[in-house]
């Protein structure tokens, strides 16, 4: 089987955000409360256990003359679909005790949801807060990567409601070759300001969800530098074991220190 | 569609949405295209990536601000400033594309020497009658063209009819007689007088009154005149922003003249694409669901002289030259379908079964007969007006007025629940229990449980199957008006009175089928397209249509849609080519964009192999290229007609606008629009400022502002209780007054609540922060929404005044998941005098911190408001 991935290219997301319900009517997954948010455009607010793709709004100050797609500036008005990166190496899958979390034939991250026991390991392990409990169900969801439709030969519902290929849906390969070529042309568009979302040095080693995007990724979320915890928390035992170490020899250094 | 249909010959978009992405240029005006029409905003995208300027003027930073080039914030009501000014960038700077404006347009027409402009008489045409508020329109005939009356009103021009049946304009005269000057250089051609008439539409007016700083303005005329010429085309998408206005089709017109100027009608990537507001509307036009037009945009016979008998009535529509020269053989066809062997030559084909038009039965005007209790009973069908309407107080205390209502829908509207939930009944305004109104709620199917088509906003029909039987008794409207009007007819059957020879006439004799008898839609689909009535053959197209009663068509334009019993032709989902031919059907004859002749030179070369689309061949001699030639198959280019020619004979081998008598597009519309021949700037009914261009006739004269107390106005200008602009628009995550989206969990979490969209300033003025409601009043209404605060809505700088306008969508009501109050209820029921519209983008009104109480503490708050300093 080959390795599928998402390309979201945000500088043409209009933010009609059809991903969005086309990912809930496909997943059968409800909504998650009807509250307004005051934040601009996006009432949903965050990926969770209920939402899967969810679109971020980002305000600038506009400028009388300018639109979104002008070159020099960032748009007043960014858009940007975000939805579970499905990590090489995943977080979430390293921390999972019960076998729940599994790697499918196409690189997709998957939860069985008849195997997860909700202890939500997962949950504090993804370095990009994508899983979530559903506290009334008990057990923890996420973006399947649309499996079901993957094997039956179809594409994920998200990138096939897309109406202006601004979620494309590949293999992984073509699809980084895809976003070079792309970040080139709007280079020499004048938009300079554009950058590839792959985190392959981190200790992710790459994802499946690729983005593209104006300006800085934390903006829509994007960690700069994400960690699988499993891997990050050695270093952090390590750190630990010489705080400790250190700490204990201060300690007796004191009591040394009482007796002069 | 008069603005389109006067312009161009006939009422509905000139282009495919695919055709955008040959584009050099996209002005989107009046319609936030990549909320409401997301799906084919695509192309947009696509003629974008490949390096077309897409300009956006539109009061608020939207979703397609996001995606364009350019971004111009304009006060709302302003658009025939900026579209005047940029008509005048295009002469002053001669951006204009020469030999089309010669050859394809009347610009070298020359006028009668007795028109005055608006330039003239302060901002009024010749003609006007300021005792019956309208217009004669015989000033503004050509120079030699005899004049039309024939006893009865100017055809267009009848006192109560809207603009559908005019779709045409210009039957006031016999306009195949005309002058010309080729030079463009006398006083009183059309050009000439274009050109005064627009001479005060400067770039600093625009500044001052639209505001928009000049510098920008200069840039945006720019880039988008310099998308015409051979290599290059532009195209204009507008959407109800510019219809919603009491001058809508104007500004409509306005669009048209410029794209006449640069060449770009009929031509790859140009165009006026009208997106329509929803999924069929196009189709309820053409098939019509209005009071003055029937199929195919036949005028509803008027209550007058000249449409008394059906010699007269035909008469008077029926053009000597040109297309519509074929008007009687359209006309009796319909009557045909319509009353079958009970029309015979001898009852003049059963006209007179045919009601007439005697008042102002548009919406609006039945809508206050029902106010005054002039009105039994009522059916609502795919419409929600107790939230879709304008004076939502009015509209609903309305109904209760009913003997009867019947709501056809899929979820209890607000209309069908006025009576217990409306906020009159919260205010103590409307008491249930003294409503004497019936009220029948039936359950209708969602259109994947029914089939049928929609012809789309690009004239594209377009047949749905049924996926799903509809639940319990949910029916399709076919089967519905098809029972009702069966059951109807029984009844008429055993009294065979006058009053129901019309009924007792009607042919409705569709097959049924399935456990619920649903008609045979595609048995409707053969009637539209039209037969032979002696062996019932279907015809291939409207050609073959006659007017001796041999033929029956219920709409000509959709003729050819199915020319044999196993070829729906909007069924077909094989497309093909440029434009996707094989994939569904678009009117007239599978003609995807219209008066394509426009892309080849007069001697039928294309422009330029670049914005090549239909050619001459000489070898073949016929037309050809990527689309249906919009133009008779066979005529050379250099055909001329001879002396005396009549309809489609009459338009030489050059002239590609083949429903006008002379085959040129119209700047000049001669008659058939109430409001004048050119685009006038008027202010919007009620305005935050006093006209700058005509001060004594600061608004649309011909325009009905229905006035009385449960429908008033504030002053025309400057009213000092309402300080703040008001605009109306929908989000892309609700569906029009939100029946179908606001009830459903995935649509209504995306915008769960009403709010109104402020500027950081106002905010600071007003004194609410984010999340905060305030308080919105007009003459008409008062409403709480929640303040979302954003600098995507910028203040304007308005003859040196900083200018706020209140952004609200107006997709709220009091029924449905999310439920919020109802920004149509700040509306005036105001008419606009071609289509009757009312005016929905540009208001005045008031706001304060603070929310409105569920009960008759409402109206006292709003009444404050109305008495604050009057």
């Amino acid at each position: 089987m080959s390795t599928t991935a998402f390309l979201t290219d945000s500088t043409l997301c209009i933010g009609c955000k059809a991903c969005e319900v086309a990912c809930k009517e496909w997943n059968q997954l409800g909504e998650d409360g009807l509250e307004w948010s005051g934040n601009s455009y996006d009432n949903t607010m965050a990926v969770g256990h209920s939402t899967w793709r969810h679109v971020k709004f980002v305000e600038n100050p506009p400028e009388i003359g300018r639109g979104g797609n002008a070159a020099e500036q960032l748009p007043a008005w960014g858009f940007s679909s975000d939805v579970c990166k499905h990590c090489e190496v995943a977080g979430c899958l390293e921390a999972c005790p019960t076998g729940a979390i599994v790697r499918m034939e196409f690189g997709a991250v998957f939860i069985q949801p008849d195997i997860c026991n909700g202890c939500s390991y997962c949950v504090v392990s993804c370095p990009f807060g994508v899983v979530e409990k559903n506290e009334d169900d008990g057990r923890a969801f996420k973006c399947t990567f649309c499996s079901d439709r993957q094997r039956a030969g179809l594409q994920p519902a998200c990138a096939k409601a897309c109406p202006t290929e601004s979620i494309k849906f590949g293999q992984l390969e073509d699809l980084r070759r895809e976003a070079d070529e792309r970040l080139k042309v709007l280079d020499a568009r004048g938009v300079t300001d554009a950058v590839i979302y792959d985190p392959k040095q981190s200790s992710v080693k790459g994802i499946h969800s690729l983005f593209l995007l104006r300006g800085d990724p934390r903006t829509y979320n994007l960690p700069p530098n994400p960690e699988v915890p499993t891997t990050y928390l050695k270093k952090a035992w390590q750190s630990a074991a010489v705080a400790a170490g250190a700490m204990l020899g201060v300690t007796l250094l004191a009591f040394l220190g009482g007796k002069r | 569609m008069p603005g389109l249909g006067t312009s161009y010959g006939r009422g509905g978009a000139t282009t495919a949405q695919q055709d955008l992405q040959y584009s050099d240029a996209i002005l989107i005006m009046g319609s936030s295209m990549a909320e409401n029409h997301p799906v084919g905003f695509q192309w947009v995208m696509e003629a974008r990536e490949k390096g077309a300027k897409v300009i956006h003027v539109d009061p608020r930073y939207s979703r397609t601000s996001a995606m364009a080039d350019y971004w111009l914030p304009l006060r709302p009501g302003s658009d025939i400033i900026f579209l005047g000014a940029l008509i005048k960038y295009v002469i002053d700077h001669e951006k204009y594309f020469r030999e089309y404006v010669v050859h394809y347009t009347n610009a070298s027409t020359l006028l009668r020497d007795d028109f005055r402009d608006t330039e003239d008489l302060g901002g009024i045409f010749s003609g006007w009658n300021q005792e019956e508020k309208q217009y004669d329109p015989k000033t503004w005939l050509y120079e030699g063209s005899p004049s039309k009356a024939s006893g009865g009103v100017f055809a267009g021009h009848s006192k109560h009819g809207g603009g559908h049946g005019k779709d045409r304009g210009g039957e006031a005269g016999d306009l195949g007689e005309h002058k010309n000057d080729p030079s463009l250089e006398n006083p009183r051609c059309v050009f000439q007088v274009l050109k005064k008439h627009f001479a005060r539409y400067t770039p600093e007016l625009v500044e001052s009154s639209c505001g928009i700083p000049k510098e920008k303005f200069l840039e945006v005329a720019e880039v988008y005149s310099s998308a015409s010429g051979p290599e290059k085309t532009g195209a204009i998408c507008y959407a109800v922003g510019w219809t919603q206005h009491s001058k809508g089709p104007q500004i409509i017109r306005a669009a048209a003249i410029l794209q006449l100027l640069l060449g770009n009608t009929g031509r790859p990537g140009g165009g006026v694409m009208a997106l329509r507001g929803h999924a069929t509307i196009q189709g309820s036009t053409d098939v019509p669901t209005l009071y003055d037009i029937l199929p195919g945009y036949l005028p509803m016979p008027f209550f007058e002289d000249d449409s008394n008998t059906l010699d007269t009535y035909l008469k008077k529509h029926t053009s000597a030259a040109g297309w519509w020269n074929n008007f009687d053989k359209y006309a009796v066809s319909l009557l045909k379908a319509w009353y079958g062997d009970a029309a015979t030559a001898e009852n003049e084909f059963g006209f007179h079964f045919l009601p007439r038009v005697t008042g102002d039965h548009s919406e609006y005007g039945y809508w206050l007969d029902m106010a005054d209790g002039k009105l039994e009973g009522l059916f609502v069908m795919g419409q929600n007006p107790a939230v879709g309407a304008a004076n939502g107080r009015l509209e609903r205390s309305a109904l209760a007025n009913l003997k009867w209502l019947v709501v056809r829908d899929f979820v209890e509207t607000e209309t069908a629940a006025f009576w217990k939930d409306s906020p009159e009944v919260q205010r103590g305004e409307l008491d249930p229990k003294k409503i004497a109104t019936e009220i029948f709620f039936i359950p209708a199917a969602g259109h994947a449980e029914k089939e049928g088509s929609f012809t789309n906003t690009q004239r594209l029909l377009q047949f749905h199957e049924k996926a799903i039987d509809p639940p319990e008794d949910c029916r399709s409207e076919t089967w519905f008006m098809y029972h009702l009007g069966r059951r109807l007819k029984a009844k008429a059957a055993k009294e065979q009175t006058s009053r129901n020879a019309a009924l007792n006439a009607l042919t409705w004799d569709y097959e049924t089928h399935g456990r619920h008898a649903e008609p045979k839609v595609e048995e409707i689909i053969g009637e539209i397209n039209g037969y032979r009535v002696n062996d019932r053959t279907l015809v291939s197209g409207y050609k073959e249509l006659k007017s001796d009663g041999s033929t029956a068509c219920g709409c000509w334009i959709y003729s050819g849609v199915m020319p044999a019993p196993a070829e729906n032709k909007a069924r077909k989902r094989e497309p093909k080519g440029r434009y996707g031919h094989g994939w569904g059907y678009a009117w007239p004859s599978d003609r995807r964009i219209l008066y394509n002749r426009a892309s080849a030179r007069p001697d039928g070369k294309p422009w330029s192999e670049r914005k090549a689309l239909v050619w001459w061949d000489a070898d073949e001699k016929k037309w050809t290229g990527h689309d249906q030639a919009d133009f008779t198959e066979d005529k050379a280019p250099d055909y001329r007609p001879e002396k005396g020619a009549r309809g489609d004979d009459a338009i030489a081998g050059d002239k590609p606008f083949i429903m006008h008598p002379d085959g040129v597009g119209w700047i000049w519309v001669s008659s058939g629009l109430k409001d004048g021949p050119l685009p006038t700037h008027y202010e919007p009914l009620e305005s935050i400022v006093a006209n700058p261009l005509y001060p004594e006739h600061g608004t649309n004269p011909a325009a009905d502002k229905k006035e009385r107390p449960d429908n008033a106005y504030a002053f025309p200008s400057g009213d000092e209780r309402f300080p703040y602009l008001l605009s109306t628009y929908r989000l892309t995550e609700h569906h029009t007054g939100g029946g179908m989206s606001r009830y459903l969990p995935h649509l209504a979490e995306l915008q769960p609540e009403l709010f109104a969209e402020i500027s950081p300033q106002l905010a600071d003025e007003i004194g609410v922060r984010t999340g905060e409601f305030l308080t919105v009043t007009t003459m008409r209404g008062i409403l709480e929404a929640r303040a979302l605060i954003t600098e995507r809505n910028q203040p304007l700088v308005i003859d040196g005044k900083i200018r706020h306008t209140i952004c609200l969508p107006y997709q709220f009501g009091y029924k449905g998941l999310v439920t919020g109050d109802v920004p149509n209820d700040l509306l005036s029921l105001s008419e606009e005098p071609n289509v009757r519209i009312m005016e929905t983008k540009a208001l005045v009104c008031n706001a304060h911190p603070g929310r409105v109480p569920k009960s008759a503490q409402a109206l006292k708050i709003w009444r404050r408001d109305l008495r604050r300093t009057a």
